[in-house]
């Protein structure tokens, strides 16, 4: 991470999903969690360490290898009175509940006439660059923005993952809550005592003046090192943590690109369908006048995702694309 | 099946109640069948007509706060439930006063403020949502329990079964009502499942009970369920009731049913439901103009609906951008 406060504590991004839950769970007797292996083994990416612990086998559910169960159930509860947090180990196992996702969560209140609330998270571990192949390494927040009626986290550093989660909690809609596999040992300063982050607000990660960088969650960090590498040849860039998709915070992104004129857009899904073509669209429709150069976008190329480092490093955004693609928008 | 249970268990007043409902049921689908011929029903829709003892006899069996999820051929258990054919038909007829602001359609028809949870046209899909109603009434030692009614088709996708593994395991107050009317759409269950009873037989794999019932004796239904409700709230988990029913319509609005032979539709229609209960209104001394009285009511009734149905408005255009969000809204960015 870019800028680790010397004061204060400092925590992992891994530390901060489970500090997040923990803050709802001692907040809200309502909140249960649920997912596979997630009480006593404390998840496997050790993102739910010593909640079963504290909150025990009554807040903490284990469950089988069954995902449209964990998020028929989840949404059941959510409907009913409670306000579950599901865990999908991996956000490419969305493929196999997806209809809860796509069909169920974000459709029953509209086609009951608002009859019926959901509040529910969905947490998942999202993204490449760990070398766990084409079935585990997928970034999906595309997938998800696809679908009205879901709204859609992507936290880049530990603070947010918890005023986030707290913001996630408490919504009455169905929330996907995307932690980035590449960011679960990353360090950064710990969240204030009952922090929270309104959902819609991307934060300016980075002020500027000669181009604006869009990024969410891993592309975070890499925009601002390539940001800072390019610091050294003068260029001033700003980069705009969006931290949601859905709401999307484009009144920061047009204001940003209206003094700059200039816009990268860095994002992990796959330049085809991504979550930088919406962004791409709403500015080339709305703010056509602001800009100078043509809209940018770095994303993963269209194949599935590879296994060898040398492979997948060719496929997904990295800090050299991001600074190339400075460089070239700058000399436009 | 299983033998039928005692006629004492259910009064005679009672009993003339349920039968009431039934007809009221019976009417509102066959208007709703007419009014889609008259072209005033768009879309499709899923009549349940044959379908009404499962839902009555369920219903009579259950708390005003239990909970209730159905498939898209639910008009029944909207209406079992204590929703009005007005605004079940109104909904069918895309009219502002539609149970579902006329949002839904037939598929959808739900009524929340009665445990009515909702109608779903994801095969499957709902039975996980039952379950997951089923563990918050656990959580919260509220002492409800959750109906899921699904067709004999919804025993054969994944969902069913991850269902019944999870509500077993963690033994939710759950009930898994099969409402197996032989054919799954068009094809025979039959020839697409390996065992006689879709639903039933798969059961023991989760060490769950189960019982295979007759569908169109409201009694029978009835019994059954209060059986399953009482083991729920007793803390004994989930039961699986397979009833054994017959759809009087096709599939959907455009299926005639042809692939039926005429001598099972015959044997089926000599076993309406609406008959069985009355046979045992007089069986329990009701007299028969009880019955006629009931059947007039629930004509009436159905007329009415109609009428109002008919004369209601249609949704302000602007209701496409409400309810999205729990704020009332449809924004999505700044």
């Amino acid at each position: 991470m870019a800028d680790i406060s010397a004061l204060g504590q400092t925590v992992t991004y891994r530390e901060a999903v489970a500090e997040g839950i923990a803050r709802e769970l001692r907040r809200d007797p309502a909140v249960v969690c649920l997912g596979e292996d997630i009480g006593k083994a404390g998840g496997v990416f050790k993102t739910t360490q010593g909640l079963f612990e504290e909150f025990g086998p009554g807040r903490i559910w284990d469950t089988p290898i069954s995902e449209q169960a964990i998020l028929g159930l989840a949404m059941g509860a959510a409907m009913t009175g409670m306000r579950p947090i599901a865990e999908i180990m991996f956000s490419d196992f969305f493929a196999v509940c997806w209809d809860y996702l796509a069909n169920e969560m974000p459709k029953i209140r509209y086609m009951t006439g608002g009859q019926i609330t959901v509040p529910v998270v969905v947490r998942t571990a999202n993204g490449g660059g760990l070398g766990f192949g084409a079935q585990h390494s997928q970034a999906v927040e595309n997938w998800t923005l696809a679908i009205p009626g879901l709204k859609i986290v992507a936290p880049s550093n530990p603070a947010d993952v918890v005023g986030l989660m707290a913001s996630a909690v408490r919504s009455e809609d169905p929330v996907v809550f995307f932690e980035h596999k590449g960011l679960f040992a990353s360090k950064g300063p710990a969240a204030p005592a009952d922090h929270v982050v309104p959902l819609g607000q991307a934060a300016i990660a980075r002020a500027g003046t000669d181009l604006t960088i869009v990024a969410l969650a891993v592309t975070v960090p890499m925009a601002l090192a390539a940001a800072d590498r390019l610091a050294a040849d003068g260029v001033s860039a700003e980069v705009i943590d969006l931290r949601c998709l859905v709401p999307l915070d484009m009144a920061t992104v047009l204001e940003s690109v209206g003094r700059t004129s200039r816009l990268l857009i860095v994002e992990e899904n796959p330049y085809q369908g991504g979550w930088g073509g919406t962004v791409a669209s709403i500015v080339a429709d709305e703010g056509f006048e602001l800009l100078d150069a043509p809209v940018r976008r770095i994303a993963a190329d269209c194949v599935p995702l590879p296994f060898a480092d040398a492979l997948e490093q060719q496929v997904i955004p990295t800090v050299e694309k991001v600074a190339a693609a400075i460089r070239r928008l700058m000399a436009y | 099946m299983t033998a039928v249970a005692a006629t004492d268990d259910i009064g005679a007043s009672e009993l003339l109640a349920l039968y009431e409902q039934m007809a009221v049921i019976r009417r509102t689908e066959k208007a709703a069948h007419d009014l889609f011929l008259a072209g005033l029903v768009k879309g499709t829709t899923h009549l349940a007509a044959g379908h009404e003892a499962v839902a009555v006899g369920a219903s009579a069996a259950l708390r005003p706060d239990d909970y209730v999820f159905a498939t898209y051929r639910g008009h029944h258990h909207a209406i079992a439930r204590g929703a009005t054919p007005e605004e079940c038909l109104a909904e069918l007829m895309s009219k502002a006063t539609g149970i579902c602001k006329a949002k839904g359609g037939s598929m959808h028809l739900t009524k929340a403020s009665a445990g009515m949870l909702g109608s779903y046209a994801i095969v499957g899909a709902h039975l996980p949502l039952a379950a997951g109603a089923a563990w918050s009434a656990k959580l919260r030692g509220s002492g409800q329990v959750a109906v899921a009614f699904f067709g004999d088709g919804a025993t054969n996708i994944g969902a069913f079964h991850e269902a019944l593994n999870i509500a077993a395991v963690w033994s939710l107050p759950v009930l898994f009502i099969c409402e197996n009317n032989l054919y799954m759409e068009y094809t025979p269950i039959g020839s697409v499942t390996p065992v006689p009873n879709p639903a039933a037989d798969r059961a023991p794999a989760y060490a769950i009970p189960a019982e295979v019932i007759d569908g169109n004796d409201v009694v029978v239904v009835a019994a059954a369920t209060a059986r399953a409700v009482q083991r729920a709230r007793s803390g004994q988990g989930p039961t699986v009731i397979e009833a054994r029913t017959y759809r009087h319509f096709g599939h959907s609005r455009t299926d005639p049913a042809t692939y039926r032979p005429a001598e099972e539709v015959q044997e089926w229609m000599e076993r309406d439901p609406l008959d069985i209960a009355r046979a045992r209104l007089a069986t329990l001394g009701v007299p028969v103009e009880d019955a006629v009285r009931a059947d007039d009511r629930a004509a009436q009734v159905v007329a009415e609906a109609v009428a109002a149905a008919r004369a209601a408005p249609a949704p302000d255009p602007a209701d496409a951008f409400t309810d999205v969000w729990a704020d009332g809204g449809s924004q999505w960015r700044t």
